[in-house]
Order: structure tokens, then C-alpha cells, then sequence
């Protein structure tokens, strides 16, 4: 094309090529590879031999990215709160109602500035409050570990620590079964493409839609694996109260268990094999502990009551039938339960019942004897064959700050980023100082005052989300300003008009939101800092690659592909890189020498992280910037495979280059993280904690949800709602925007006013006893709040249940905010803030009794 | 003479929109002339994903249909356009001309598979190019099958005998091969869109257990033709390819030597439920 010139990015949905021509990007395509690049694995299996294609994937929001860039609801300059003056009325009550002014940058800088300072000095560094939404964009150096962590470190702030959403089961419950802290409890994936493809006679798909999720970030990488599978006989059952994406194009069978009642489903499975002798009691004898407890639970002797098909089939709706057809189909083949679409997560486990699913999932997989041949726990996204031993790290790894306490730089990365410098940490954002939990950002300015256990992502060891904190931390100050970088929490947290209440108030002097888009939270900002897209500036970084809790993430990709993220355009209007802004500010704060390194450029860092990293061992520089990206190669061909827990079901040390568990965890590094090294059926750590804890107790048990078809308020809310991560925007990215993914058709409803309501699903009977037709505008409230959606009437899910996405990326209340309706479409104004378990402080967003009728107010 | 043709295979496609998003990425704020000018932000379908549910809870399916313009051989297009604003190029593609098709709404009505947008800022008719611009410069396929990560979606450059032997050994079809356009457009499995399917499970013991391998029969009252298959491990069983509103069914199961029978009326797809032998 003439005059185009073609870049290289990347995103959450994989690496791209842009081809930009006079200042403005053309187009964004998926990358082809060339015949010079790194040749592709081949498996032979059942006397094939499989190859993937030679391209990278992408997801729909990557291949909307541009009309993300350009969207009209970009933030252009600067702005502040119209009715907001630092030196007078503040006005803290209108935010979200009062309006914006343009103001310049130099005014926003400055009031920025002075009112950190002055906070700094009347109250102190930790008095200044900050936090990103979960996924910052893309790229090493912009990201929210990088970027945002250097500058805030130096600057002093109190964090607020993020909860393990996607983990929040396998992190509280799962990691007191088997370890893995150090990927919060989810299984290892290694090798297991290969041992699959040989080995495995069915696949049980177990809250796990990887067509929809991606795994994580790796778009559609693992598609042709499953129809690989599919083609070799090997049949895949999914159990997910949605019929979703992944059953509609691979399901054998499927499953819908009523919402919360997984682990009843689990049990009436353990029952069968145990009475009809269905699993591997050599495994069992020698690579668990506390069998015998679990096994008196299952057969009632515990409390009376054997968890028989018939009981779980009360329990779940599911045919005791088929349960029972089920257990035995499991127990007589080589099957892999794929629980969770990464390997662990899926959204049986953000649920009052999550910790238990979790649990339940491994002594399952156990009983089958995980590790052996075809029999493991693989959810066919991660485990391709890739050279673990070519170092990148993953955003997790801590970019440009190398935060040792608050990312995973210390494991490798900062001694190489930082061999000859100085990594970015601060006293206050470490155990001993202070910290919130996102999930009660609201409770600590309104009512200042928290206790809670664990901080953050707590990966460190088995017992560390036993720790106990408090806020105010002993001597530490109140919250006096919320720096919010992103707007997503009323969309991705729980019962969010809390959010929104806690804006409204004068005991939150100080908001200041640094965005790209004009949407969620941005609106209750005071100031308002228009932030770039990773198209506008430079980074560095490598396909799905995260790291951190998820050790070797790359696994899942085709090809390790790691690509310059070339800034193909000038930052749109006024805004701004979050590096160029905090420098900014970082000047006005007599840190500019200090954050920029002496005056490193965005691309200084990037060149810094290339020499940190393995890549000039397989491309200069030079050619890096000049071609935009590398593949790295395989291993030699030949090279033994080492299948995720194959070691552990052989009684051998490990041979994963898994990063756990540390020494001092193992004796003489054999086993498992837990106490006995062994698989638990009966937890040592839960144990040692709290053994009369009757929501987590030490053998895992159904104990039925406290927001469910057992609970009170099931009366008056019939209806179960499930909320999982979303299928077109990656959280909130790509939402509304008026982004190109809001015309399809499974994103969002066009209706006659105009507007694009986000949907939710119900079955044809309940539509039906509601007076509810297909598109038709509905109310789904509770006594937390309610939101306008569009009805989309299906049977893809049974009567008593219900199915919207979470994630809306905006806020938009038909009345006064906080108060009254949404019609955005954030489900999780209605999801509970309480935790999942008294001591697990994780969310529980698919526990969520709402009621549904028809909206007759659409002309309003 | 190569002519482009694009095979979708229905079975493979999961409603990702790659495609649909990808010829936005394509078409939006760039202009292709002289083969085509940007289009709206939002508004045009140029690759539509049909979608339908088929059947009931626990047993319906689902399929999604991208539909693109057909590029048909008797394009209805062509004959509504005046002034040559809509010809059909050497390599079958069928472009409308946004210069010459200033005004012609009439181009936008006479197509049968409604795969062509009024653009109401420009006044033009736009349309699907098959990114005859990008094949033009030497690319090997349009955006939309390249984007496709399924594998659902296939661009074929070919001779038009060597696309015939294709469509006889793959069994590839036209959607609504009635309207008699003869598009370039082929489909594989398109019955899990167009036709309807007849499910159910079958139960022994007072429904205590699952009727495995059990023998199920389904017979075309009115005709008399019959179809059978058998139930799986969950007793389940699916016989698919029927055509809608097609009359009466007569049903039968059998297990050990115990049979029973139903007969249902055929509207759409159906799971008749639980048949307890």
C-alpha cells in the first residue's frame, strides 16, 4: 500500500501487525509469520502428526482496537469538576452529577501536585490511596506493576490490593489441598498438549469455556487443539450452568447444575466410584492423605448423609441418572477434567461455594489417579511444547519498577533489569505498612475502619492469607485522596453502588481518575487525566505472557512470539502516556531524577527490558526495532516432555521447571507444598488454622450457598444469577466506547431510544411467566440495586437461572447515582459484598439471588 | 480464468466476530478507491452472523451463519444499478462503484440476501468488496477468512470446474438456493441452520438408569421413511436434517426387547423429553 508503513503492537488479545499511514493507523491485523522465523512444534499422537498454523490469533477486541483508539469517547485534555476548587467548596457531593471543564495540563499538574504534597504533610505518603483496574492494557514497561508502581512507590501511597478474582476458589479453597501457592492453587500445565492428544479418552469441561476466555490473553490459540481432539475421538462433556460458546461447537454432553451446587455434583460422582469401586486406590493409599475422612463424608457417616446420586440430584437438578452415567464414564476412561478454562479458575469458584468446588476438583482428579497417562487435570489451553528455558518475563514481573514484594520481580527479573540499578519498592506498600482490599475500598472511606485476612494475592506460601490486617494500619493515616487509574470496579466488583456512594462524600476529599476513555468511574474524578493507549507510545512485551501466578503463561500460544509495541501514532488530542504523566508530576514532586531514572525515555526502558531479558541471545536490537517482533525457538527436537504432575503419580522429584515449591516447603524437594507433600484430602494447613471452621473446614464438603436455593431470600428472588467474565470485551476494554464490538449481536441490544443495553439471558419459561419477549427491556434488581438490561430469551440455560456478563465498562444511572437504576448494565450492582467464606476474603459475585420484570419506561 | 469463492463451514463457527469486526477494522475511515470508500462507523453488516437456537433444554444446539454479499453469478444488483455503477469484475467479485452509485438506493433493495448498506452521510450503496483492493495488491485472501481463528471460513481462488468438483465432494450449498443467484458464496453443513433436528432420552428402571445403546426409530407418518440411531451412554439420542413443519413423526424406542412409541407433529426442532422404557 502506498505510503504505509507496517508496526508491530500487541494486546490482551494477542500480538498484531499495524499498518499506519500519515499519522493514523489503517488497520490491525493478526501477524503471519515469515519462513525465516522460529520453526512450529510438530506432536505425533495416535498416528498423526500435528502442527499448528503459522499465525498468531487474535480476539475480537483485539481486532476492534481501532475504533477503541479513535472512539469519541476518548478524553482529549485535561479536566476538572466544574463545581470542584481545592481552595474553596469542593463539593464532593456532586461528583458524578456536576460536569467537566477543559482546564490544561499545567493546571491539572498542579493541583495534582499540591494536594499530593499537601496530603503528604498534613497526613502523610500512606493518606494517598491508589489502584488500577485488573488489566492495564498491554506491555511491560506501561503496565500497572511498571509504570504505575515506580511512580507511586516513590511517591508514597496506600495500595489497594487486588483480590484473585479469577482464582478466588483454588486461592482459599484449592491451595489447602495440594499447594501451589505459588500459582494460587490452579494446576500446573505442563506438557499436557502432547500427553492429551496421545493419551486422553474424554475431557470434562468443568465451569471451562476456553473459546470464550481464551485462557488468558492467548486469543484463539488452543481452538485447533480441541477440534485435533475432537477429530481423534475423544469426547468432551461440559458442565457449566450456560450452555456456552465452547459446548456449542465441542459438547458431547452437557450439564447444568443449578448454580452453586457443583460441589453436590462432585460428591454424587465421588459416591459412585467409591461404591462401585471406580477409581485408583493405589494411588489413593500412596499419594494422598486423609482419604478415609473424606470417604466417611461421601458415604454419610459423617453427618448421616450419603451423598448419593439421588441427594446430589436434589441438590443439583441433574438426572441421578446421569450422574451416575457420569462417574462411570469417568471412572472406566482416560479422562482430564479441565475445571476452569485456564487450568483452574472458571466460575464455579467466584461463588459462596467456590473454595469446595476447587477442593473438590483435585480429590476428584486424584481418585483418578492425576499425572498418569491421558489422566490429569488440562483445561487445553496451556502445555503446548516452548522453550521454558528462554527467559521474557510476563507484565507480573514488575516492568520498570521490579517491585519485589508487590510482583513477581524477585524471582528472577529485577537482579536482571536492575543488575546495576535500583529496583522500586516502599515500606508502605509492604506487610508491615498499610493496605485496602479493592472489595472494601468503599467501607474504608465511609466508615474507616476494616479487618480482614490476607493481603492481596497471597502466593508466598500456603499460610499467608492467614495473615491478619487491619486499616487504619497501627499509625497510619486515613484515606484523604484516591488516585484511580482506570474506571472499571462498578462493573467488576461487587454490589458497586457502594462505589458510587463513596464517591459522594466529603470523607474522600480528593479524586483524581486517569483514563483513556470517559466512562465508570472517570465521572466521579475531580480532576481528570486523559491517559494513551499502548498504540501511542512505546513497550515491550510477549504474547499472553503475564507470568507472576501464572509461571511460563506462554504455554498456551503456538509460538512464543514477543514483539516491539512500536507507538505507531502521536497520542490522540492532549493525552498523554501514564509514563509521560507521571514524570510530569513527578517533577512537581522533586522526583523527576529519581522516577525517570535520569531521564529515560519510554523507549530507554524498553531497550533496558530487551538487555534484561534472553532475547540478544536470538536478535540484536537493531533487527528487533527494524522487524518488530521474535519468535522464539523450540527446543531441540527429541527433547523429553515432562507432563504436569507425571512425576508426582510416579514418585519421582519433579521435573517441571515449574517455579515451586521452595525448599524449604519440600523435604529434600520431594512432594507436594502441603505438610505431608502429599495430595490432602484432609487439609494439614486448614487443620493447624481453624479445624472447626464450618464453611472451610479440613475435608472438603458441600456446604450449601448462602446466597441460594437454600438461602432466605430465595423467595422473593427466585432467580440465580451467573456472571461470568465476559465473552467480546476483556473486562470493561472494548465495552461501549462506542467501540465496534457493541454491534454484536450476543454484545449488547441496539433499542429504539437509541441506547445499547447489555444483555442478560433467561430460559423461554421464565420469560414466559414474566410476560418477557426476546429483546424486550427488563428490571433485574434485588435490595441492592437494579439494572436495565435487554432480555434475551433462550434455552441455552434451564429455568431458575440466569446469565449476563459482567464487566460493563460504563455507569449510567436513570436517576440519582448510587440510587437508582442502571442502565450501563453492571450485574454487579446486584452481586453480594459479602465474602466468600468468613475467612476467605474473596468475592462471591456467582452467588446472586435478583428478580427479573418487564421495564416499561423505555421513552424516559 | 481463477474466480474467488469463500467456503463456510457453519459446524466450525462459534460467533467470535473476528470477521465481522476485522471488515470494519477494514472499511471504516480508510478509503479504498476506487473500490470502495470508508463506511459508517456503526451501522453496516458487511459480514452479518445469522444466528438460531434449535431445540430444547438440555438437548438444543446452536449455529451461527456468517453471511457476507453473495458475489452472485446473476447478481440482482447489477441489474438494479444504473450507469453501470454495480459490475462484476473478471474474478467474479461484484463491486459497487461509490462514485457512480451516488443515489441508488434502489441498489440496496434489490438484493435478496440483504447484505447491502445505505451509507446516508455519502448516499451510496456499500457492500462486502471481498477486499478486492488488498487481493489487488497481492494479498492472498480478504480480511475476514483471515482473521477467522476457527478455521470456519476458507477464501478459495479457483477455476470454476476445479470449485465444482469442490462443491460435489464437499457437499457445499448456497443459502437460499430459491433466489436462484448462483453466489460465489458456498456453505458447508448449512443443515444445522436450515433444517430442524428430533432429540430425546431414553430411561430404564423407572428412570433410575440411563437406556444405553438403546435403539431409536423415527418414521415420517405421511411417507413412511424411516431414520434410526441409538442412545448414547446418557440415553440420549439426535437425528438431525429434518425440514421444518414437515407433518407427523412416529417415535420409537426400544431396549432389551421393550418398546414404546410416540408420534409428535414437526414444527421446529424438538427434544421430546424422557421416553422410560
Amino acid at each position: 500500500m502506498t505510503g504505509e508503513k507496517r508496526l508491530t503492537n500487541s494486546t490482551t488479545g494477542g500480538p498484531v501487525f499495524v499498518d499506519v499511514k500519515d499519522g493514523k493507523i489503517v488497520r490491525i491485523i493478526p501477524m503471519d509469520l515469515a519462513e525465516e522465523d522460529a520453526a512450529s512444534w510438530e506432536i505425533e499422537a495416535r498416528g498423526r502428526k500435528f502442527t499448528p498454523p503459522r499465525k498468531a490469533t487474535i480476539t475480537p477486541v483485539t481486532a476492534a482496537q481501532k475504533s477503541m483508539i479513535y472512539s469519541p469517547k476518548r478524553i482529549l485534555y485535561p479536566m476538572k469538576r466544574v463545581d470542584f476548587d481545592p481552595n474553596g467548596e469542593r463539593n464532593c457531593q456532586n461528583r458524578g452529577i456536576s460536569g467537566y471543564e477543559r482546564i490544561t495540563w499545567e493546571e491539572a499538574l498542579d493541583t495534582v501536585s499540591k494536594e499530593m504534597i499537601r496530603i503528604k504533610r498534613d497526613f502523610g505518603p500512606a493518606a494517598i490511596m491508589s489502584t488500577a483496574s485488573s488489566h492495564h492494557l498491554w506491555g511491560n514497561v506501561g503496565y500497572r506493576f511498571s509504570t504505575l508502581f515506580r511512580f507511586m512507590n516513590l511517591a508514597g501511597f496506600t495500595y489497594a490490593d487486588h483480590n484473585p478474582d479469577s482464582w478466588e476458589g483454588w486461592h482459599w479453597g484449592g491451595m489447602h489441598t495440594w499447594g501451589f501457592s505459588w500459582r494460587l492453587g490452579n494446576p500446573p500445565q505442563y506438557d499436557l498438549l502432547e500427553d492429551g492428544l496421545k493419551n486422553t479418552e474424554t475431557i470434562i469441561f468443568w465451569s471451562s469455556d476456553p473459546e470464550v476466555n481464551n485462557g488468558i490473553y492467548s486469543a484463539f490459540e488452543s481452538t485447533p487443539r480441541r477440534f485435533w481432539l475432537k477429530e481423534l475421538g475423544v469426547k468432551m462433556i461440559f458442565i457449566d450452568p450456560y450452555f456456552n460458546h465452547s459446548a456449542g461447537l465441542f459438547a458431547d454432553k452437557w450439564f447444568s447444575p443449578r448454580l452453586g451446587t457443583d460441589a453436590a455434583l462432585a460428591a454424587g460422582i465421588a459416591y459412585v466410584w467409591i461404591t462401585e469401586d471406580l477409581y485408583d486406590k493405589e494411588y489413593v493409599a500412596t499419594r494422598t492423605h486423609g482419604f478415609d475422612t473424606w470417604k466417611d463424608y461421601i458415604l454419610g457417616g459423617a453427618d448421616g448423609i450419603p451423598k448419593t446420586p439421588e441427594w446430589a440430584a436434589n441438590e443439583t437438578r441433574i438426572p441421578a441418572r446421569e450422574i451416575k452415567a457420569l462417574a462411570r464414564e469417568w471412572g472406566t476412561t482416560k479422562t482430564t477434567v479441565a475445571a476452569g478454562g485456564l487450568g483452574g479458575w472458571g466460575g464455579a469458584c467466584r461463588s459462596a461455594t467456590g473454595n469446595e468446588w476447587a477442593r473438590f476438583m483435585i480429590c476428584l482428579a486424584a481418585m483418578q489417579g492425576m499425572g498418569k497417562p491421558g489422566r490429569n487435570m488440562w483445561s487445553t489451553t496451556q502445555g503446548a511444547p516452548c522453550d521454558e528455558g528462554f527467559y521474557f518475563p510476563g507484565y507480573a514481573e514488575g516492568g520498570i519498577a521490579c517491585d519485589t514484594t508487590n510482583s513477581a520481580a524477585g524471582h528472577e527479573f529485577a537482579y536482571r533489569m536492575f543488575a546495576n540499578g535500583r529496583p522500586s519498592s516502599s515500606p508502605i506498600n509492604s506487610p508491615s505498612g498499610q493496605h485496602i482490599p479493592r472489595l472494601r475500598i468503599p467501607e474504608a472511606i465511609l466508615d474507616g475502619k476494616l479487618e480482614w485476612r490476607g493481603k492481596g494475592f497471597c502466593g508466598s506460601s500456603i499460610e499467608a492469607q492467614f495473615q491478619k490486617y487491619e486499616y487504619p494500619a497501627p499509625g497510619y493515616p486515613r484515606i484523604q485522596m484516591y488516585y484511580r487509574y482506570g474506571g472499571s470496579f462498578i462493573g467488576t466488583m461487587t454490589e458497586t453502588n457502594r462505589y458510587v456512594k463513596m464517591y459522594q462524600t466529603d470523607k474522600l476529599p480528593f479524586a483524581v481518575n486517569q483514563s483513556i476513555w470517559f466512562e465508570g468511574e472517570a465521572q466521579f474524578a475531580d480532576i481528570i487525566l486523559p491517559a494513551c493507549t499502548n498504540f501511542e507510545r512505546w513497550d515491550i512485551s510477549e504474547f499472553a505472557n503475564c507470568s507472576g501466578y501464572i509461571p511460563h503463561t506462554y504455554s498456551q500460544c503456538n509460538h512464543r512470539i514477543i514483539s516491539l509495541q512500536a507507538k505507531c501514532i502521536e497520542p490522540l488530542g492532549e493525552s498523554k502516556s501514564d509514563y509521560e504523566i507521571f514524570a510530569e508530576l513527578s517533577k512537581r514532586l522533586g522526583l523527576w531524577e529519581a522516577f525517570t531514572d535520569g531521564g529515560k525515555t519510554e523507549l530507554d526502558w524498553v531497550k533496558q527490558v530487551f538487555h534484561a531479558t534472553d532475547l540478544p541471545k536470538g536478535i540484536t536490537w537493531e533487527k528487533f526495532m527494524e522487524k518488530g517482533y521474535y519468535v522464539v525457538p523450540n527446543k531441540p527436537k527429541g527433547t523429553p516432555s515432562t507432563p504436569a504432575m507425571q512425576w508426582f503419580a510416579e514418585g519421582r522429584k519433579m521435573d517441571t521447571p515449574d517455579w515451586g515449591p521452595m525448599p524449604q516447603d519440600t523435604v529434600g524437594f520431594e512432594g507436594l507444598q502441603t505438610t505431608t507433600g502429599k495430595i490432602e484430602f484432609e487439609s494439614s494447613s486448614l487443620m493447624r488454622f481453624d479445624p472447626d471452621d464450618e464453611e472451610r473446614s479440613p475435608v472438603a464438603k458441600y456446604v450449601p450457598s448462602w446466597e441460594g436455593h437454600h438461602s432466605p431470600g430465595y423467595n422473593k428472588y427466585p432467580l440465580q444469577v451467573v456472571s461470568p467474565h465476559p465473552r467480546f470485551s476483556f473486562h470493561t476494554m472494548g465495552d461501549l466506547k462506542e467501540s465496534w464490538l457493541n454491534e454484536i449481536r450476543d454484545h449488547r441490544v441496539l433499542k429504539e431510544d437509541g441506547h445499547r443495553y447489555w444483555i442478560i439471558r433467561l430460559n423461554t419459561q421464565d420469560a414466559l411467566a414474566r410476560g418477557i419477549h426476546h429483546h424486550d427491556l427488563v428490571k433485574v434488581f434485588n435490595d441492592r440495586g437494579a439494572v436495565i438490561m435487554a432480555a434475551q430469551v433462550t434455552e441455552r440455560i434451564p429455568s431458575g437461572t440466569v446469565h449476563s456478563y459482567e464487566s460493563c465498562a460504563d455507569y449510567q444511572a436513570v436517576g440519582k447515582p448510587g440510587e437508582s437504576p442502571d442502565r450501563a448494565g453492571c450485574i454487579n450492582l446486584l452481586t453480594p459484598k459479602r465474602f466468600m467464606t468468613k475467612n476467605s476474603y474473596g468475592m462471591a459475585s456467582n452467588s446472586c439471588l435478583v428478580q427479573i420484570e418487564k421495564w416499561e419506561e423505555v421513552k424516559q | 480464468m481463477k474466480k474467488v469463492n469463500l467456503i463456510i463451514d457453519v459446524a466450525r463457527c462459534h460467533d467470535c466476530n473476528n470477521c465481522f469486526i476485522s471488515c470494519k477494522d477494514e472499511h471504516w475511515d480508510n478509503d479504498h478507491s476506487p473500490i470502495a470508500v470508508s463506511t459508517p462507523r456503526l451501522g453496516h453488516r458487511w459480514m452479518d452472523i445469522l444466528n438460531i437456537e434449535r431445540g430444547q433444554y438440555p438437548l438444543q444446539d446452536v449455529c451461527y451463519l456468517p453471511k457476507p454479499c453473495m458475489h452472485c453469478e446473476d447478481a440482482p444488483c447489477i441489474r438494479a444499478s444504473r450507469d453501470g455503477a454495480v459490475y462484476r469484475r473478471e474474478d467474479g467479485i461484484v463491486i459497487i462503484d461509490p462514485v457512480k452509485a451516488q443515489g441508488q438506493k434502489e441498489i440496496v433493495d434489490s438484493c435478496p440476501y440483504r447484505a447491502i448498506y445505505w451509507n446516508d452521510e455519502k448516499a451510496i450503496a456499500q457492500k462486502c468488496t471481498m477486499c478486492a483492493h488488498l487481493l489487488d495488491k497481492g494479498w492472498a485472501q480478504p480480511r475476514c477468512s483471515h482473521s477467522c481463528a476457527t478455521g470456519a471460513m476458507e477464501f478459495a481462488l479457483l477455476e470454476d470446474l476445479e470449485m465444482e468438483k469442490r462443491v460435489a465432494e464437499e457437499k457445499l450449498e448456497h443459502f437460499h438456493p430459491e433466489y436462484q443467484t448462483r453466489p460465489r458464496v458456498w456453505y458447508k453443513n448449512l443443515y444445522r441452520f436450515t433444517k430442524c433436528h428430533i432429540a430425546g432420552s431414553v430411561a430404564i428402571h423407572y428412570g433410575l438408569e440411563c437406556a444405553v445403546d438403546a435403539k431409536v426409530t423415527v418414521t415420517h407418518v405421511a411417507t413412511q421413511a424411516t431414520w434410526s440411531t441409538r442412545t448414547n451412554n446418557y440415553g440420549n439420542f439426535k437425528l438431525d436434517g429434518f425440514d421444518r413443519d414437515s407433518g407427523d413423526y412416529q417415535i420409537e424406542a426400544e431396549h432389551t426387547g421393550i418398546t414404546k412409541a410416540c408420534v409428535i407433529r414437526l414444527k421446529e426442532s424438538l427434544n421430546i423429553g424422557v421416553i422410560h422404557l
